[in-house]
């Protein structure tokens, strides 16, 4: 069991969903982040003051996989944000302890398996 | 012996109807920055300030091309297609009463320039997204002579449809027609935006649309009330009858809106404002406040079907403004041709009370105008896009347009904003690194 977090553009982001979808990703969740990865900033004048914007605007997925779909979520999110110029965003695997779907008290893989209904 | 003629007919100037243009001006004026607040509800965040700025270089370039030549084209003379040079440069327009009313000729002229650069600003709706700054100023400035300022002069001031025997109160022709087929041109060249069709393109902020709907309707007191250039019984008419006609298109477009939806619709209640203003444009000092009313409650149906058909195409005019406007603009010129009342506004009657003669020359004004507009912007378009790009990149697009044509944000935070000691000067963004 995984946690896979993506950080892609926020123009991308219809793009990832679409693509987890065709992947039978299910269950995400996602917020909008401020960061700052390397990229060129932007230069913006209000009135005179200007100003170097040094964090961009990203969403970042937050996706609970169990361990077969950890390699299609990751396809998915780089195939859905990327556009090859610097600052496509990044991805993160990280071990996951537990996991509980609240409605059921399932836990672990049962809890991070979508349900058909 | 009796003096000159000219000096019997020639008309006072009358205080009272001085004052009330004064005000009406100003509030035509307004209309324009409601109508970029509305523009800028309907658009996507990232592009609100470009929206809304293509409003303001309406306000910058119609206004300048007005002055130099675009009034002259419209107001000077009788030619039958355009008018002539002589009040280029405002040459000759003075305190003198302009021929046929009771106001200062600098007066009427203000009033005019409002109507010029609220059309050009309706064009933008059809555009906004992916078009780039420079050339929309380009196209604002051609355009408000080109095609304003002909329909205007055929409408209004002494051209073929207003000899002829047309009844255009107060823009039908040049405003609404004009821009809306206009639009309809603009958004064919200029092409559809890179997610159109693929992607839900949503209004970002419902509350500017509302805002901007309401504002737009106040101002058009003065478009339509100051249109008889005077205080006297057609622009008490036309005022009244701006208040009728869009309650009804609000009341019909809400019954739409359940029969479909089963939810009436704030974006849809703002889109209906503007149709009956539109629809009463046209009309407001020729029939009577009883058919206002039914005229507004007509027009919701052609420009409600147009705007439910439109987003299936893939014709991306982006902001409806051929519905709004383009087809409210015609079914309320047409409507004078069945429904204009001699009693009512002492000019003439329509196909109703007996003159099928009108019907005939409105059906002509709906048919003459939107070919104008739409070849005339069609080919402005394309000669613009021989030199420059239309329109932005994709990637630019995907940004947005505020940053990239501005570098500005509406909503921006100011989190992670370095103050820079100079000005770029244009020198391209460093690569810092982290």
């Amino acid at each position: 069991m995984k946690l896979v977090i993506g950080i892609v553009r926020p123009e991308k982001a219809n793009d990832v969903l679409t693509a987890l979808y065709r992947a039978e990703v299910r269950g995400v969740s996602l917020s909008r982040v401020q960061g700052h990865g390397g990229e060129l900033d932007r230069v913006e004048t209000y009135r005179g003051t200007t100003v170097k914007m040094g964090l961009a605007e990203k969403v970042r997925f937050e996706i609970a996989v169990s361990d077969e779909f950890v390699e299609p979520a990751i396809e998915a999110l780089c195939e859905g944000g990327r556009t090859g110029e610097v600052g496509d965003g990044k991805i993160f695997v990280v071990p996951l302890e537990r996991a509980v779907r609240i409605r059921t008290g399932e836990t672990d893989h049962g809890a991070v398996t979508p349900v058909d209904a | 012996m009796t003096g000159p003629p000219q000096l019997v007919a020639a008309a006072q100037v009358n205080a009272g109807d001085t004052a009330w243009m004064l005000i009406a001006t100003a509030l035509v004026l307004l209309m324009t920055p409601a109508l970029g607040l509305f523009y800028a509800g309907l658009v996507r965040s990232k592009n609100t300030l470009n929206t809304f700025m293509m409003c303001v270089a309406a306000l910058a370039v119609a206004t300048v091309m007005w002055a130099i030549v675009g009034y002259s084209i419209a107001f000077d003379g009788d030619g039958p297609i355009i008018g002539g040079l002589g009040h280029a440069f405002l040459n000759d327009v003075t305190f003198e009463p302009r021929d046929g009313t009771t106001i200062p000729h600098l007066l009427f002229m203000a009033f005019q320039a409002t109507f010029c650069i609220i059309t050009v600003a309706l064009v933008s709706g059809a555009v906004v997204e992916r078009m780039r700054f420079g050339p929309f100023l380009i196209f604002a400035a051609l355009w408000s002579v080109l095609v304003y300022a002909v329909l205007a002069h055929w409408a209004f001031g002494g051209g073929w449809l207003i000899e002829g025997g047309t009844l255009d109160f107060a823009g039908g022709v040049p405003v609404e027609m004009g821009s809306g087929f206009s639009a309809l041109a603009a958004a064919l060249v200029v092409g559809a935006r890179k997610d159109y069709g693929r992607q839900a393109l949503l209004p970002h902020n419902a509350v500017y649309v509302l805002l901007g709907a309401g504002l737009l309707w106040f101002g058009w007191f003065g478009f339509n009330g100051g249109s008889g250039f005077s205080t006297g019984n057609s622009g008490v008419l036309a005022f009244t009858n701006t208040l009728l006609c869009p309650a009804c298109t609000l009341v019909v477009w809400f019954a739409l809106d359940l029969v479909r939806g089963r939810q009436v619709t704030a974006i849809g209640a703002a889109t209906a404002i503007i149709v009956g203003c539109v629809g009463i444009t046209p009309a407001g000092g020729f029939i009577s406040p009883g058919w206002a009313m039914a005229l507004g409650a007509l027009a919701a149906l052609p420009s409600y079907a147009v705007i439910v058909w439109r987003p299936r195409t893939r014709v991306d005019e982006t902001l409806d403004v051929l519905a709004a406007h383009g087809i409210a603009g015609l079914t309320g010129i047409l409507f004078i041709g069945f429904f204009a009342q001699n009693s009512w506004n002492g000019v003439s009657d329509g196909l109703v009370y007996g003159d099928a003669g009108q019907l005939g020359w409105q059906a002509l004004a709906a048919l003459a105008a939107p070919t104008y507009a739409f070849v005339a912007t069609f080919v402005i378009l394309r000669v613009i896009g021989l030199v420059m790009p239309l329109r932005a990149s994709e990637g630019e697009e995907a940004l947005g347009m505020d940053v990239v044509q501005h570098g500005e944000e509406a909503y921006v935070t100011g989190e992670g904003a370095v103050l820079m000691p100079t000005a770029p000067d244009g020198e391209r963004p460093v690569k810092e690194p982290v």
